[in-house]
């Protein structure tokens, strides 16, 4: 187990970046602090697999050091790392039975065998493979594969960190749910550093303690759920955590007003905008409400989604989204008000204002 | 689904069938014809049963010749198989020698086969081939036409240097359809080079090889027009081979009766070969 400290990490797959856009990693500057149990949060191609990669060894940074526990390991290879990695597609060893599989690693590092039949043999029994263990790993199915991935991840007892590289993936919905509660209770017992690098909101807010979200290559907010939720620190982070995402509008700035398309709203507090930036409003869905009082909007469409319905209407000219509880009335000349404390000012897509810094 | 069921649509395969048999079955049948007749020419035919058959099977000359078959083919198999391999493993995973690598591989494939005997005809002549002379120049006395050993080097070899490549090829598409996830998990679990090949690579280069090990035995064991213009079955008989021997008893020597029997065991021969080696190495894979 280890703290694994990120120090000024750049990484271009070109020999020779020039300009920033050929970076796949821009400048990523972070400590995972020993035994956190972390999620990697962003779209394809932002840069999550590639940083995990250089955590693990696979790639080497361009720019940079990598420090786990203080020490660099910057040019360590893989092996001398200590660290396990689960990949997107299970990758088991086809000709091995599942307790075979299971035994590499150890086996690989020396583990005397009574060691190595404890320690699989309790494995084992945690990813539910028992009455597997002397079958063929190639002939399973893609999600007992996945789990003997998983297994082999967890396997050793002295990694660093275990890193998880989208690895619910391949596995159906319904074991999704259990394998992520089952790899949360895995990190309270053994308290392993974790990282689980996914695209899927949900994941990553029930596996992890803090989320880092990713956006082109930059890390743009690390956060718990709550502070993700409640105060995104760019307007991707709103769009792209909470279904539906955060509101998003153009606005002018007076003091304490704002103005939204000829309308104005009072904010919590005053902000600045540096001169020339690009001003925008942030509310999520979930502070949007829809009943007699604010400004008259249109109701476009309404979604029953279960326990709430999601409201579409334009105001002005602009597009907005709420979530309204299942039994409440939509007035036929609908007015939308804002919940003074969910509105967040963005300049040039970064929030502004007393808590930007948190 | 509503799938018409229409029963003319069996007329469609009638081309494939009339070919089929023009091509393959009504010659195969006129041998079977030739196995169980004699003929004293006049064009009379004798019906004889299983005569032939029996003269084959017991004959010290049949033998010999499917000993040194077997012994051919074992031997080239033992060797282009695990150097194939080898040297698809030497090959560069990516990068712009990828083909230069592959074009150079190929380029023996596309040379005809009695083009290769008649090369290696000339390459290994001890007093003017670069291979023959180069040999007895370093002091080893070597003449492929008159020592037994000699001969029998110079067909594997040429066979080696024909049909490695074809070996190569196959493994080689074989290793770079195994994804990186792969190897990477080999580094993460700390496996050794070895590891990675038992475990990793030949798994995956299994149904690969499996072909490249029918081909190869395929073709070894009908080969005839290479070492018939590289050493015509000789010195002796040292290197006459089923089909060498085959020709001379149908066209040398006329026995047609004897040569489409042996034809006939020839043929059922490979095809057991064949299928027992496929079905043991396919028995067990998902479908």
């Amino acid at each position: 187990m280890a703290s694994i400290q990120l120090d000024h990490i750049r990484h271009a797959y070109g020999a020779k970046p020039k300009s920033p856009s050929d970076y796949a990693l821009k400048e990523v500057h972070h400590t995972f602090d020993d035994g956190g149990a972390y999620a990697l949060l962003g779209p394809s191609g932002c840069g999550k697999t590639t940083l995990l990669n250089i955590i693990s060894g696979l790639l080497q940074p361009s720019e940079g050091r990598l420090l786990f526990d203080g020490r660099d390991v910057t040019h360590l290879a893989t092996e001398a790392r200590n660290i396990a990695q689960v990949f997107q597609f299970p990758v088991v060893y086809d000709t091995m039975t599942v307790f075979d599989n299971l035994a590499f690693p150890l086996r690989n590092r020396g583990v005397a065998e009574s060691e190595v039949r404890r320690r699989v043999s309790e494995i084992i029994d945690m990813i539910d493979l028992g009455a597997l263990a002397d079958s063929k790993a190639q002939r399973l199915t893609a999600d007992s594969k996945q789990k003997i991935a998983l297994g082999r991840g967890l396997v050793r007892s002295d990694v660093n960190a275990i890193l998880f590289d989208e690895p619910l993936t391949v596995i159906d919905p319904h074991m999704k749910w259990m394998l992520r509660s089952q790899l949360k209770h895995l990190h309270r017992r053994v308290g392993f550093t974790m990282v689980y690098v996914t695209h899927d909101q949900t994941e990553a807010l029930t596996f992890a303690d803090r989320v880092v979200v990713m956006y082109e290559g930059e890390i743009v907010q690390i956060g718990t759920p709550e502070e993700l939720f409640e105060r995104p620190r760019h307007t991707f982070v709103g769009y792209f955590i909470g279904s539906p995402g955060m509101n998003v509008l153009p606005i002018s700035i007076e003091g304490r007003t704002a103005r939204v398309d000829g309308m104005t709203v009072d904010l919590p507090v005053p902000v600045a905008i540096p001169p020339g930036a690009r001003a925008e409003l942030g509310i999520r869905p979930e502070f949007v409400r829809i009943g007699r009082e604010g400004f008259p909007a249109t109701v476009t469409k309404i979604e029953d989604i279960g326990r709430h319905r999601i409201v579409r209407a334009t105001l002005g000219g602009l597009e907005i989204a709420a979530i309204v509880p299942e039994d409440a009335e939509i007035p036929t000349d609908p007015r939308v008000s804002f919940e003074p404390r969910g509105i967040n000012v963005y300049a040039d897509s970064w929030r502004v204002g007393s808590e930007a810094g948190a | 689904m509503n799938k018409t069921w229409n029963n003319r649509a069996w007329f469609m395969v009638l081309p494939v069938l009339l070919l089929v048999a023009f091509n393959a079955v009504i010659p195969l049948m006129t041998v079977v014809n030739y196995s169980v007749q004699e003929t004293f020419g006049n064009n009379l035919f004798f019906f004889e049963g299983v005569k032939w058959y029996q003269e084959v099977l017991n004959s010290p000359r049949f033998h010999a010749a499917l000993f040194r078959q077997f012994a051919f083919t074992g031997l080239i198999l033992l060797i282009e198989i695990p150097l194939g391999v080898a040297v698809a493993l030497a090959m560069p995973r990516s990068g712009p020698w990828v083909s230069v690598c592959l074009v150079l591989m190929a380029l023996p494939l596309l040379i005809p086969w009695n083009v290769v005997g008649a090369m290696w005809n000339i390459f290994a002549l001890p007093d003017i081939g670069l291979l023959g002379y180069g040999i007895n120049a370093a002091g080893i006395e070597y003449n492929f036409t008159r020592q037994p050993g000699a001969a029998w080097f110079t067909v594997v070899l040429m066979d080696v240097w024909h049909w490695t490549s074809l070996v190569v090829l196959l493994a080689y598409a074989g290793l770079r359809s195994i994804p990186d996830a792969y190897y990477q998990a080999a580094r993460i679990d700390s496996a050794s080079a070895w590891s990675v090949f038992r475990y990793i690579q030949l798994p995956k280069m299994r149904r690969v090889l499996t072909i490249a090990v029918l081909l190869r035995f395929m073709d070894s064991f009908m080969v005839y027009t290479e070492p018939f213009v590289l050493t015509g079955g000789g010195p002796g008989n040292a290197t006459t081979f089923l089909s060498i021997d085959l020709v001379k008893a149908a066209l040398g020597e006329f026995n047609l009766g004897i040569a489409a029997a042996m034809s006939i065991i020839y043929f059922l021969m490979t095809l057991l070969v064949c299928w027992v080696f496929y079905t043991l190495m396919t028995k067990g894979e998902e479908q």
